[in-house]
């Protein structure tokens, strides 16, 4: 069957089929070893003993626990981090101050500093051996070893995700329409919520979705501060790594696929919102260039 | 080196971007392919180029049929509207790239002594060293050009090199390509839809309109005899009359013109600002001033005929008119089209 | 001036220095508590020191890796179309989105002994699991998007122009590629290079399941730093940490200034 007349183009440079061929066979053939085969794995390792010892694992109550407190953490701290992102987003690109970039780079950091580090950073401060633990203990309030310490050590670990989701794109959208609402007498709540946020709705999004991620997904500053009690202040990745070492493998790739199915949603999510114009890919004011294609004037 | 395109027809998806285009371009010679967006221009010289490949039809270059030799085995010099100058390469290094690369082996030096003369061509002395994003849109029109002239093309080819750019600095660029082409004598085919730049420039003008050429020839050519409606509007402001043929004239108001060879019926009248005149007594067309405008070298009168019809033409600075004076539009000189 | 100055301001300089500031000054106070001479005996321990070469080497191994296979990837997502792209270009992201300790637990039943591909480079003489190499191979995973998603969008953007001035010019597709492309390109790609570097620096959750963990062999500065923390010898634990802080500091300054690089043929309008 005769279709429309494929258009027969000059090639490109590294087109040649051969290349072309070979290059993508050997990417996807290591793809699929490195990304791929994780992903499987724990589906197959998971129901490696039956669907009885799956369920069974994620009925227990210390696997139940672990959800429970892995979300808890996640519903503190992403709406408090995104508030925060939105507060240091409106500050930093809406007015002009000395410092700024300092500011900038500071909320940055926790995105660079392992997360052990960041753990042991928390437990000088609110462990006995740190500047509050005396005063901390003598009230009798626990923060380490306890709920607290763990949505503390997770606030720091997504603090940047939704500030930096949110800076890079109000800076190219600029002043000029909170300008022109605040102009009309509008407050700055209203001008906020009826002119920047409607703008900033899918990067929003965005952000909480990739902290969201993040916060379920942490492991390395809350295994500092958690102190690994089991049913009490285990998170369902540290409930993971308890079963892992107990033994329990396949309860651990249980438990881990109930964070591998989240994870899925997670990049469907965040694919859906990049279609909508949310994250760096989609921004080109993030990179202005000489070297991007000049803007057509006339077709 | 002689150019000749035979019926060479490209499609994109659904559309015919050119439509059986055949066209003989004569070594040295300049020709302008001239035509609104969606002409088909830009597509055209993008397929001598190699840059797009013809999907019928066939290309020749001198006596070899080069429709299927790809782009950098051709020999042209191609300047892209945008330049396309590498940002990461000064202007030496841009110009001087194609001699490095090419399979012909020069040395250093003579490289180096090339690009100099090269940038002497192009009035840019001692702005070698300078990156794309320190020097002006002309200035980098002009690196562009000199880089297409380094590797001694056969057919230089430029699509729409002035447009991005400012009126004056467009001026001063067009009379600089032209003794360029003089100096040189590289068969040169640009691609434009400024019809005043074809017509400066060009030895010959090839109007295109979707897809298809429609006229061509020399400048004096298309200006004096333009053979359909749509290049009299193209190629500049004309007034229309609806007419009516009668036995070789066509009367249109109070006024006729000889119109031979056209058979009786409907036609349009076409006539330019300049071909237009005033008179307080007919024979003539009846009409109304409405507005004139003043202009630094005369007077452009807006006026409205009986009929409704709008018409505009020139008046010398001294001729006393004002707005609502009745009076006769006669015509010197005009073309008649069929409807 | 637009409203909401002081309180956003206000509300972002508490929360940074409370949440941020505040543990990091305190992790570094308690390091310089120790003395010069005593801080220098921790981090530059033999033990120390063979953390900090396992971990150095094994991330520049993975940088190394993602390097090529990062931009190889980015090349075939945005300049060929195949069927699956759109599935393989959303599984980039998996090891930004899957938790690390679920990419090490899985990565370990991959590449142990009994397991799918470990099974089959056993027989070739290759041990994986609790060696460096398994270590490596966690750092390629958790940092193979930051190259690719560096890369992709200037790709993306390069303009076309470039390379058919530089065909026109006669330039061959190896020459266009070297001399064109790359040097546009070269600055995302360091920028991303040295962010994959820094966070198999840090990466810990993914490392430690397939590690072994042996000191002075397999065991990384950051297990070193729980280590010490399980201990109770907080001292060592802060020292240890600090060193890990100023690499991060050191790195994220690095890549600061290699994104700005990066910018360097922007137009300002």
């Amino acid at each position: 069957m005769s279709a429309a007349p494929t258009r027969r183009r000059p090639p490109r440079v590294g087109d040649q089929p051969i290349f072309r061929r070979t290059l993508i066979g050997l990417v996807l053939f290591i793809g699929v070893f490195l990304v791929l085969a994780p992903l499987v794995v724990i589906g197959v390792e998971a129901f490696a003993k039956g669907w009885q010892v799956y369920s069974a694992t994620i009925s227990h109550p210390d696997t139940l626990h672990a959800i429970m407190l892995t979300v808890l953490t996640a519903l503190v701290a992403v709406p408090v981090n995104t508030a925060f992102g939105v507060a240091a987003a409106w500050s930093i690109t809406k007015f002009d101050f000395w410092g700024k970039r300092f500011l900038l780079i500071v909320i940055e950091i926790p995105f660079s500093v392992s997360p052990i580090v960041a753990g042991v950073a928390y437990l000088f401060v609110y462990g006995l051996q740190g500047i509050f633990g005396p005063a901390l203990d003598a009230w009798n309030i626990k923060i380490l070893f306890a709920v607290p310490g763990i949505i503390l050590a997770s606030l720091f670990v997504t603090a940047p995700f939704v500030a930096r989701e949110l800076i890079p794109l109000m800076q190219a959208q600029g002043r000029d329409l909170e300008e022109a609402a605040t102009s009309l007498g509008a407050s700055g709540w209203r001008t906020f919520f009826s002119v920047t946020l409607p703008n900033i709705k899918w990067a929003l999004l965005y952000g909480v979705v990739l902290c969201n991620a993040r916060v379920m997904g942490e492991f390395g500053a809350v295994s500092v501060v958690s102190g690994n009690i089991r049913g009490q202040t285990n998170t369902l990745p540290l409930h993971i790594e308890l079963l892992y070492h107990d033994y329990q493998a396949t309860g651990a790739f249980a438990a881990a696929s109930i964070l591998a199915v989240i994870a899925v949603f997670t990049i469907i999510a965040k694919v859906a919102l990049e279609r909508r114009g949310a994250g760096r890919r989609a921004s080109p004011a993030a990179r202005p260039s000489l070297l991007s294609k000049p803007a057509e004037n006339n077709a | 080196m002689k150019i000749r395109l035979d019926q060479i027809v490209k499609t994109f998806d659904t559309f015919r971007a050119v439509r059986g285009v055949s066209l003989e371009i004569e070594s040295g010679e300049l020709v302008a392919l001239l035509g609104p967006s969606g002409s088909g221009k830009t597509t055209i010289l993008r397929m001598v180029a190699g840059l797009e490949y013809a999907d019928g039809g066939h290309i020749h270059f001198g006596d070899q049929d080069a429709t299927d030799i790809p782009v950098r085995d051709r020999g042209v010099g191609f300047v892209f509207q945008h330049y396309a100058l590498f940002p990461h390469m000064t202007v030496a290094e841009n110009i001087a790239f194609g001699m490095k690369v090419s399979r012909v082996k020069r040395e250093k030096a003579a490289i180096a002594a090339r690009v100099i003369k090269l940038l002497r061509l192009v009035r840019l002395e001692g702005l070698g060293d300078r990156f794309p994003a320190q020097i002006s849109g002309g200035q980098r029109q002009r690196v562009a050009l000199a880089r297409a002239l380094s590797v001694d093309p056969k057919v230089l080819l430029l699509d729409e090199p002035f447009g991005a750019l400012d009126a004056n600095v467009r001026h001063d660029l067009r009379r600089w390509l032209r003794e360029i082409h003089q100096e040189l004598g590289i068969t040169t085919i640009f691609v434009t839809h400024d019809q005043e730049e074809a017509l400066d420039l060009a030895d010959r003008v090839v109007i295109l309109r979707e897809g298809a050429i429609v006229q061509q020839g020399t400048p004096e050519e298309v200006c004096r005899n333009p053979r359909s409606a749509f290049v009299m509007r193209f190629l500049g402001d004309a007034n229309v009359l609806p007419a009516e043929i009668r036995s070789g004239v066509a009367y249109a108001g109070g006024a006729s013109i000889e119109a031979l060879d056209i058979a009786d019926g409907k036609a349009e009248l076409y006539a330019r600002p300049a071909d237009l005149d005033w008179s307080l007594q007919g024979p003539g067309i009846d009409a109304r001033i409405d507005r004139v405008l003043d202009r630094p070298d005369g007077r452009r009168v807006l006026a409205s005929t009986g009929t409704g019809t709008q018409l505009e033409f020139d008046v010398e600075p001294e001729r006393v008119m004002k707005s609502g004076d009745r009076g006769f539009v006669t015509i010197r000189r005009a073309k008649v089209f069929p409807v | 001036m637009l409203p909401g100055l002081r309180l956003s301001l206000g509300v972002t300089l508490l929360y940074v220095g409370l949440i941020v500031v505040l543990p990091l000054a305190a992790l570094v106070f308690k390091a310089s508590s120790l003395g010069f001479h005593d801080y220098w005996e921790i981090v530059s321990s033999s033990r120390a020191l063979a953390s900090y070469r396992v971990t150095v080497l094994c991330a520049l191994g993975a940088t190394v890796f993602n390097l090529f296979f990062g931009f190889a990837l980015a090349w075939v997502l945005t300049r060929y179309r195949f069927p699956g792209w759109r599935l393989v270009d959303a599984l980039v992201d998996l090891p930004f989105a899957l938790p690390t300790a679920v990419a090490g637990i899985s990565l370990t039943a991959l590449f142990a002994a009994n397991g799918w591909f470990g099974s089959v480079l056993e027989k070739v003489g290759i041990q994986v699991a609790y060696t460096p190499i398994g270590i490596t191979i966690a750092m390629c995973f958790t940092s193979l998007p930051f190259v690719v998603r560096t890369v992709q969008p200037v790709l993306e953007d390069l303009d076309p122009a470039l390379e058919e001035a530089a065909q026109s010019l006669g330039g061959s597709d190896w020459t266009i590629f070297r001399k064109v492309m790359l040097p546009l390109l070269a600055p995302a790609l360091l920028a991303g290079v040295s962010l994959s570097f820094a966070r198999s620096l840090g990466e810990f959750g993914a490392i430690i399941f397939i590690a072994g963990n042996q000191p002075m062999s397999t065991e990384i500065t950051a297990l070193l730093v729980f280590i010490r923390l399980e201990e109770y010898d907080y001292q060592a634990a802060a020292a240890v940490a600090s060193v890990l802080l100023i690499t991060a500091f050191v790195m994220l300054a690095l890549t600061n200034w290699m994104q700005a690089r990066a910018l360097r043929y922007t137009v300002r309008n």
